[in-house]
């Protein structure tokens, strides 16, 4: 079992506005990115962030070796709940995840 | 063809001088600039003010209006002073003023209000006229009459109605980011696909290219699509930077949602024109039937009071999300018990630093640090009870021993007091669109000479 980071260049995260997240993973290469299409599961996904994998949206952009995953954010933007004003350090989560 | 020079991602970020300077000698129809974002979360629009200083925005706002003296075109700011409320807009048009009289120059201003009334969108509400986005939170007529300010995303219309003004500076309350680009483009009948796409390329300055600190980029839009060049001389697009940009902060990177419409860069080609330029075309604008413009709006959402302890030893350091559990259980039946309150009026939370603090119950990585850090979080309804709360919780932070057989534990304070009060905290409330019958039925347009 390899962690994402290990094998894509680089993953990071963002806000699409308060009721939404974005993490984008930038696999570098042909070969990273079959490999992440293949091996990174919706569903894992969903577990990890603790989301719906239904509402879970995802890009596989084979021309920029990126695969995008949109999902409802866990907590709405600066609810008392939320720990990430700008929702950049969720992608560590996923960066660490093992696939 | 319509040049429009986009200084940086947002006024305050600040810009490359010299870049500046190179886009202003190859003569623009336009310089636009975005002033705001929801990205600082929802106490800025809460509140109607600007999340950047005021020193700042003033020194690169004058950087501008030289900047466009000089180019003899409009220069528009859109979402003014981060919210894009009518205060952050007044507050702009402050700025403005003081600087056309230091720079001695009259100036022509058109301002653009996207401040609603929230009693006139609880009657659209009412009528039907108000519709969720995807996720949107549930929303009746007391929470949008709640909501301290509201306020609607201005498009490509309200803009061109501004520049119709003949005015030499627009600044604009909430736009989307796109709009204050894509609009001279579009009056000018270019391309709409590549209008908007190239709007959405360029509204973050020059994150769509190599070297994204030196801000400046110009995009040219012509009836095919439009080319983006950075101006810095360290920067560089390629088809790769640009085509990249879409996914930025963009849940959907080929659909972006705008008033009247959507674009679609499913077929968009990017080709390179030489070390520096991109060009793209294939873009599609697809008009909707209705005309739409999102609303963002932001209500108290409690007052708050946050405390902070250090932890250093190990046993506590490992047993810190039991120790915070602990404290919170006491210091909340405390608080019943001497302010006569319930849980339905206040909340106690603590968060570890260093183990747990980002993602809670959710976290994967167990290594323990040498240290964490303890932040209390008191939310109530009121500023007085939270400020008490936070005092009820100081001495758990300070003293709580795991078990009652240790010695009482001393825990490291940062400050004294070690309650920091944080005031009226605001919460985002709306995600959703209104329909107008008239694009400019929710945005009102003011001209003033000044200077």
């Amino acid at each position: 079992m390899d962690r994402l980071k290990d094998i894509a260049e680089k993953v990071r995260s963002k806000n699409a506005g308060p009721f939404w997240l974005t993490i984008d993973i930038f696999c570098g290469s042909q070969a990273a990115y079959s490999q992440v299409t293949e091996r990174l599961q919706n569903s894992a996904v969903a577990q990890l962030y603790g989301a719906d994998s239904q509402l879970i949206k995802r890009f596989d952009i084979a021309d920029l070796h990126v695969v995008k995953i949109s999902l409802p954010r866990p907590e709405i933007q600066g609810s008392i709940n939320d720990r990430d004003m700008h929702g950049a350090s969720w992608a560590a989560l996923l960066a660490e995840m093992q696939i | 063809m319509v040049r429009v020079l986009i200084p940086s991602g947002a006024l305050g970020l600040n810009y490359d001088p010299v870049a500046l300077q190179r886009g202003i000698a190859a003569r623009p129809d336009i310089i636009a600039i975005d002033g705001g974002s929801t990205d600082s979360g929802p106490s800025y629009l809460g509140r109607g003010v600007s999340k950047y200083a005021r020193s700042s925005t003033k020194i690169e706002w004058a950087g501008l209006m030289e900047a466009r003296a000089k180019a003899g075109c409009p220069l528009v700011i859109g979402t003014a002073g981060t919210c894009g409320t009518d205060s952050a807009v007044a507050w702009m048009l402050d700025i403005t003023r003081e600087i056309a009289s230091e720079q001695g120059r009259p100036l022509k201003i058109a301002v653009l209000h996207s401040s609603q009334h929230p009693a006139t969108i609880a009657q659209a509400y009412a009528e039907g006229r108000i519709s969720p986005l995807s996720h949107a939170p549930d929303i009746d007529a007391d929470i949008i009459k709640s909501c301290t300010n509201i306020v609607a995303l201005a498009g490509a219309e309200q803009i061109t109605a501004a520049l119709n003004t003949g005015a030499d500076i627009i600044i604009a309350g909430r736009t989307t980011d796109t709009a204050i680009i894509a609009a001279l483009p579009l009056q000018k009948g270019c391309h709409a696909g590549g209008a908007w796409h190239g709007a959405k390329i360029g509204e973050c300055g020059a994150l769509c290219a190599t070297n994204p600190q030196s801000g400046v980029v110009m995009i040219d839009f012509d009836a095919k699509g439009f080319t983006v060049t950075p101006m810095a001389d360290n920067a560089k697009a390629t088809p790769h930077t640009v085509s990249a940009h879409m996914l930025y902060e963009n849940s959907d990177p080929f659909i972006l949602l705008e008033p009247g419409g959507h674009l679609d860069v499913t077929a968009a080609r990017y080709q390179a024109i030489d070390d520096k330029s991109v060009r793209v075309e294939g873009s599609e604008w697809i008009a909707s039937d209705r005309y739409t413009v999102k609303l963002e709006g932001a209500r108290g959402a409690g007052y708050q009071t946050v405390l902070m302890a250090l932890l250093r030893d190990a046993h506590y350091v490992e047993n810190a999300e039991i120790w915070a559990k602990d404290i919170i259980a006491k210091c909340t039946a405390k608080a019943i018990a001497r302010l006569d309150t319930t849980t339905n009026d206040f909340n106690i939370e603590i968060r570890i630093i260093g183990k747990t603090a980002s993602f809670g119950a959710l976290e994967t990585n167990t290594t323990l640090p040498p240290e964490a850090g303890a932040i209390g979080i008191v939310t109530a309804k009121t500023d007085a009870l939270s400020q008490e709360i936070g005092k009820l919780l100081n001495p758990y932070l300070l003293h709580h021993p795991l078990t009652l057989e240790e010695e009482v534990p001393t825990f490291a304070f940062l400050f004294s007091p070690a309650e920091m009060p944080r005031g009226q905290t605001y919460a985002f409330v709306l995600n959703h669109v209104l329909e107008l019958d008239d694009p400019m039925d929710a945005f009102t347009l003011e001209v003033l000479d000044i200077g």
